[in-house]
């Protein structure tokens, strides 16, 4: 049967989830999306031309809240977890 | 008398009564995990020095006793559920070292019913698997047989339950991840209704479908931890605004009469012989407290495990992008710019089940597969829900195993993601109607491992899932039998 997905799709892919694989775990991993995208098929035995999809199981539409302010995390705790900050902002490397 | 083998409620009688203290019974936990847990590893990390300091402010007189059937009970909580303050990892070395700024409203609601946290149960990296093994810090063992799982995600918290770590515990179902575990170590597991809890604080993994729910030692622990929990929260507006019914009240009333549907779907071949003798025994019992049985279809079971894993991937790499190593978790160091420094930061922080899972739903959401995969899988999505919908007319609620198979070995599925997740077919169902669930003991298998009879009901009817499984567990006694550790 022809593969569903390449090892240079998993590599696409991976680049678009910001992931990097290493070349064994490539091969595997190329094997194994083969493997569960081949057992989706099943899904195409179902007919949904005319079924919509549910996207959330309870129907619950226009959620509004008064347009109120509250109150946000301070700077200073919004700033605790990261991994480099300058006390006002998060640092990251250069973009490009 | 060992407090610790104790249920939430028979605790509360103890406590009310000044027959034991907070901080006895706190210590008694804590002696029985530092002497078990080096074996079971059900938790992640302890909060002793906490946990002691709330008991004594439980036995000064500083929680109101009477106020809540939880004050004063030391509990667990799986660690996928922000505490303020206190190490919540989700399992993965990512967030090794994440400390909340918050808690989650559940956490909020038990603190201020007065309960007790001793410390963070261990799970499948960021509640993504069946056994527990996904852990980045290790698997939990299954208390009944050391060699097998406790199933999972909620694995720490189930076997913490089972082995008398805590007095109950908080876990999360996304395809199965309260029901299974509960029922791979003879505990009750209830997952409510989509919405019924409030997720603020939870850590996402599938949105449409996580939900967090009690793992207990009997049905009235499980009722009355979800008659604190349940509500609306206005900082989750996926929250159902819906009154909360009395659920210790409803349920005491017999099931006579009541309607039971028996999905053939559900006695799938491959199902373990054991497992399908004790739950259609199960079965009989109900039969005899006076329920009516009916055989009812749910036609689309069968393409439960296929919509599942593209919808919950599918948000799942979506809910995974925010880990990117700039406001929380892992950065490595060194890394020439910011694109390298992304993907070196979480293809180290991640394991192997969470990439996986995340490389199938940024494939699935792709230009060109989208329509094959995520919206199939959603319209099959609304035939599942059709499914339930339809069965509810003709019967109240539905009696099913949880899954085909007791606790399998450790490493016995590691090596075959498909095997594992066709191990959900009977969770995964529920979970994508957003409809309630509850697993409760109904006996064991040849090999002495606990097997959980599934009780399934409409949106928002846990009081009727609960008066079933308690009237069920009155005339049984399955559920009083502890692992010897």
């Amino acid at each position: 049967m022809q593969s569903k997905i390449t090892r240079e799709e998993v590599r696409h892919v991976a680049h678009l989830a910001r992931l990097e694989l290493a070349e064994d775990d490539e091969v595997r991993m190329t094997e194994q999306m083969n493997n569960i995208l081949d057992y989706m098929d099943t899904l195409n035995q179902v007919d949904t031309s005319s079924v919509p999809p549910t996207t959330h199981a309870i129907q619950n539409c226009n959620v509004f809240r008064p347009d109120r302010v509250l109150g946000s995390l301070h700077r200073e705790a919004a700033l605790a977890n990261a991994p480099e900050t300058d006390q006002t902002s998060f640092i990251v490397p250069k973009v490009f | 008398m060992d407090p610790t083998s104790l249920t939430i409620h028979e605790l509360h009688d103890l406590l009310i009564r000044k027959e034991i203290g907070a901080r006895e019974l706190t210590q008694r936990f804590l002696e029985r995990i530092e002497q078990l847990d080096d074996r079971l590893h059900a938790y992640l990390a302890l909060q002793a020095e906490i946990a002691l300091k709330e008991a004594d402010r439980y036995d000064l007189g500083r929680k109101d006793p009477g106020a809540s059937p939880v004050a004063g009970i030391p509990l667990a909580l799986k660690d996928v559920i922000c505490t303020r303050g206190v190490r919540t990892t989700c399992g993965s070395r990512i967030l090794e070292n994440f400390i909340p700024p918050y808690d989650g409203t559940v956490v909020e609601k038990l603190k201020s019913a007065g309960a007790i946290f001793l410390g963070k149960a261990n799970m499948d990296e960021f509640a993504m698997g069946s056994s527990t093994e996904n852990s980045g810090f290790g698997p939990t063992r299954n208390p009944w047989d050391l060699d097998r799982v406790p199933g999972g995600s909620s694995g720490g918290s189930a076997a913490a339950v089972a082995a008398n770590l805590c007095a109950g515990a908080l876990g999360t179902d996304t395809g199965g991840s309260i029901r299974q575990p509960a029922s791979f170590c003879g505990v009750v597991g209830l997952k409510p209704t989509y919405g019924r809890i409030s997720r603020f604080g939870l850590v996402a993994f599938a949105s449409s479908l996580d939900q967090i729910g009690p793992i207990t030692k009997d049905v009235e622990d499980a009722a009355l931890l979800l008659q604190v929990l349940a509500g609306h929260d206005p900082r989750d507006s996926t929250s159902i605004n819906m009154p909360v019914p009395d659920y210790l009240a409803t349920m005491r009333e017999p099931i006579k009469g009541l309607r039971l549907g028996i999905p053939k779907e559900y006695f799938v071949e491959g199902m373990h012989p054991d497992v399908e003798t004790v739950v259609r025994a199960a079965i009989r019992k109900c039969a005899e407290l006076g329920a009516e049985i009916v055989d009812v279809s749910l036609p689309h079971t069968e393409y439960g495990v296929a919509a599942y894993y593209i919808i919950a991937p599918a948000e799942a790499s979506s809910n995974l992008a925010r880990y990117d190593g700039v406001k929380y978790g892992l950065r490595v160091p060194d890394a020439r710019d910011l694109l390298a420094m992304y993907r070196r930061s979480r293809s180290e922080g991640f394991g192997p089940e969470v990439k996986r899972r995340i490389m199938l739903g940024t494939y699935v959401l792709s230009a060109g597969y989208y329509d094959a995969y995520y919206r199939k899988a959603s319209q099959v999505r609304t035939l599942i829900r059709q499914d339930f919908l339809n069965a509810f007319e003709q019967c109240d609620a539905l009696l099913a195993p949880v899954a085909p198979i007791p606790a399998f070995k450790i490493g016995e599925k590691s090596d075959d993601p498909l095997q594992m997740y066709l191990s959900d077919v009977l969770t995964l169902p529920a979970s994508l109607a957003g409809i309630p669930g509850l697993s409760v003991p109904c006996g064991f298998s040849g090999e002495g491992l606990p097997i959980g009879l599934q009780i399934l009901g409409p949106h928002l009817r846990e009081d009727l899932i609960i008066r079933i499984a308690y009237q069920f567990e009155q005339h049984t006694d399955h559920h009083l039998a502890r692992p010897v550790l």
